[in-house]
């Protein structure tokens, strides 16, 4: 049992049983469906998020919600519902998590600001442009574009191929390339990659950009998928980065991460909502319960880590 | 050593002038009582979850459930606390019995304090849709007058922010145990070698922080009249901004009470004076992004004259 990710996957499993159970089986392919198609965007952003704590302690991307919402709002507003824009659309959407990559890194490494703190003032920013952009009117995606992130290749939807696809790129640019090791390297301990000759300062920029690509990326699949982009569309996404890549098997002080843990978690926190919504219970008493499977989990793995 | 990085306090001090003296010149009537009664007007409730936060910083953690657990008693404060006090005071001890033994746990387990907290975020904020599922409720007679009380000189928000700070600068730098605190953020190990029981001391800490969210919750809905599950979910980002411009740091145990309450006034008078500047309710938001960036690049400055 020394691969983490698995506790995420059983974790998933037991839960979706536990909502199958209710229903003696029937529906256990629409409720794998929809786990699919909500815990893809929860996954793209995760994976964005992991790379960034990957980076070490006290890295973290708070802007993420506020960066889905303006790729989302900026490329549905020039794509304007027009037919064939589609791609015109996907490309502002990535400029845009371009730009805010490199305006995160730039207030970190130039002002030497926190992440923490870097991002989530920078997050106000981006999120008073958003709202000045669209000022709260619903654009409607494209038709075909529309289409597309509802839509579903053999049976799976077309939003979980793109997170499949984000999660293999981003586990194999981690274990196999350069670049990937770096990054391990530079989060295991900053000091120690540095003067090995690391180029860190280029490992962290670079991580920060492509944090905010993933987030613009999910957050103009949600828009497509949802019928709009929403002033706050990205907001259960901020907790929900975090939970993902934790629940994952990655560990919060850098260093180590974890991809396939990632869509497992997601799935998990898609899956354990619909088992307490069948059950019946309120808002309330399912909040209380993901709060407490989470902690639950983060304490099982933590004596995990102690016995070996 | 500098004049200005041997007194971390100059900072914090010298921006609250500059935005006061700003504002004043945008708006001289508000150079009076009453003007000043409604810059500061929420500032109560905003330096007590400062100090909150700054106790959890304090001993190098970071709690990003704060915001949902202020709202959490507000609501207790809007609904028990003013039908039945016995059992809302009851349940008030409780939950800061709870955020002690929140602590104890992370230090026991040696848990993330990010992910434990996150994951109490879901807890707090489903207990408190729990007790008020929909806004309402309503503030006890003798925590209104509390808080609507004019004192002489200067406003009910000044006089309450400077004892604040008072107590909090007496209780956490002057008193004996409040700096074995702060030497747990600084060196863990030694604290515990000097024959201190860290767990309790942590324990201790957060125990502290769950007070002070208490009480924020509680001057919040005196403030208010009444109370809604969603009421201070901002508070946690702006109590972790509060303690940085107060010159607090997130490692270390280095903290400041009295520029932790001074960094809450600052970042409420920031909300006043974009209001007093007529700027468009877009940008709002992004300007207190933009005012935040400003401060911390200021501290910057003042860092780098320190080195020289």
């Amino acid at each position: 049992m020394n691969k983490p990710w698995i506790w995420a996957w059983l974790a998933a499993a037991l839960a979706f049983s536990a909502t199958l159970g209710l229903t003696s089986g029937r529906g256990a392919s629409e409720l794998a469906y929809a786990a699919l198609s909500f815990g893809a965007f929860a996954a793209i952003v995760g994976l964005g998020q992991m790379l960034v704590i990957t980076l070490g302690p006290g890295n973290v991307d708070l802007s993420i919600p506020a960066t889905m919402t303006l790729a989302a709002t900026l490329a549905l507003k020039a794509m304007g519902g027009n037919p064939g824009t589609a791609l015109m659309g996907l490309g502002i959407a990535l400029s845009v998590g371009v730009a805010v990559g490199v305006a995160n890194y730039a207030l970190i490494f130039l002002l030497r600001l926190p992440p923490i703190i870097a991002t989530l003032a920078a997050s106000l920013v981006y999120q008073s442009f958003a709202i000045w952009s669209n000022r709260g009117l619903r654009i409607k995606p494209p038709q075909d574009l529309a289409d597309f992130s509802t839509g579903r290749l053999l049976g799976l939807p077309n939003v979980a191929w793109v997170g499949l696809v984000l999660a293999c790129i981003t586990w194999v640019v981690l274990e196999r390339s350069v670049w990937g090791r770096w990054l391990l390297a530079s989060g295991q301990n900053l000091r120690a990659a540095r003067l090995a000759g690391i180029p860190v300062e280029l490992v962290r920029a670079s991580t920060y950009v492509t944090v905010a690509v993933f987030a613009a990326i999910a957050g103009f699949l949600l828009a497509s998928f949802s019928g709009g982009a929403a002033l706050n569309m990205g907001a259960e996404y901020l907790l929900m980065s975090i939970a993902v890549v934790v629940i994952g098997g990655s560990s919060i002080a850098g260093g180590d991460s974890n991809v396939p843990g990632v869509w497992g978690a997601a799935l998990f926190m898609f899956l354990v909502v619909s088992m307490l919504n069948s059950y019946g219970a309120g808002a309330g008493v399912r909040n209380v319960l993901t709060g407490t499977i989470i902690i639950g989990i983060v304490i099982a793995a933590s004596s995990r880590r102690i016995r070996a | 050593m500098t004049f200005l990085a041997r007194h971390r306090i100059v900072l914090p001090v010298v921006s609250l002038a500059v935005l006061l003296a700003a504002t004043f010149y945008m708006q001289p009537r508000a150079m009076s009582y009453f003007g000043l009664n409604l810059l500061f007007n929420l500032a109560v409730p905003i330096a007590l979850a400062t100090i909150a936060q700054m106790m959890i910083i304090m001993v190098n953690d970071i709690d990003l459930s704060l915001g949902a657990f202020v709202s959490l008693t507000a609501c207790v404060t809007a609904t028990f606390l003013q039908d039945a006090p016995l059992i809302g005071a009851l349940i008030m001890l409780s939950l800061i019995l709870s955020y002690a033994a929140l602590g104890a746990l992370i230090h026991a387990f040696d848990l993330p304090a990010i992910v434990v907290t996150l994951g109490m975020s879901f807890v707090w904020g489903g207990l408190a849709l729990f007790i008020l599922p929909s806004p309402g409720g309503s503030s006890p007679e003798w925590l209104r007058a509390l808080m609507t009380v004019k004192p002489p000189f200067a406003p009910m928000a000044v006089v309450a922010a400077i004892i604040i700070a008072l107590v909090t600068h007496l209780l956490i730098m002057r008193s004996g145990i409040g700096t074995v605190l702060r030497g747990v953020g600084g060196n863990a190990r030694s604290v515990g070698r000097a024959g201190w029981s860290l767990i309790r001391l942590k324990a201790l800490a957060y125990g502290l922080a769950g007070l002070f969210g208490v009480l924020a919750g509680m001057t919040l809905v005196g403030l208010t009249t009444a109370a809604d599950a969603n009421i201070a979910m901002r508070y946690t980002l702006l109590s972790i901004a509060g303690v940085i411009l107060g010159g607090g740091e997130f490692i270390g145990g280095k903290v400041s009470p009295t520029g932790a309450v001074i960094g809450a006034l600052t970042l409420t008078l920031a909300a006043s004076f974009l209001s007093f500047m007529r700027l468009s309710s877009d940008w709002q938001i992004g300007a207190q992004g933009a005012i935040l960036i400003l401060v911390l690049t200021a501290r910057l400055i003042f860092r780098q004259g320190g080195r020289t």
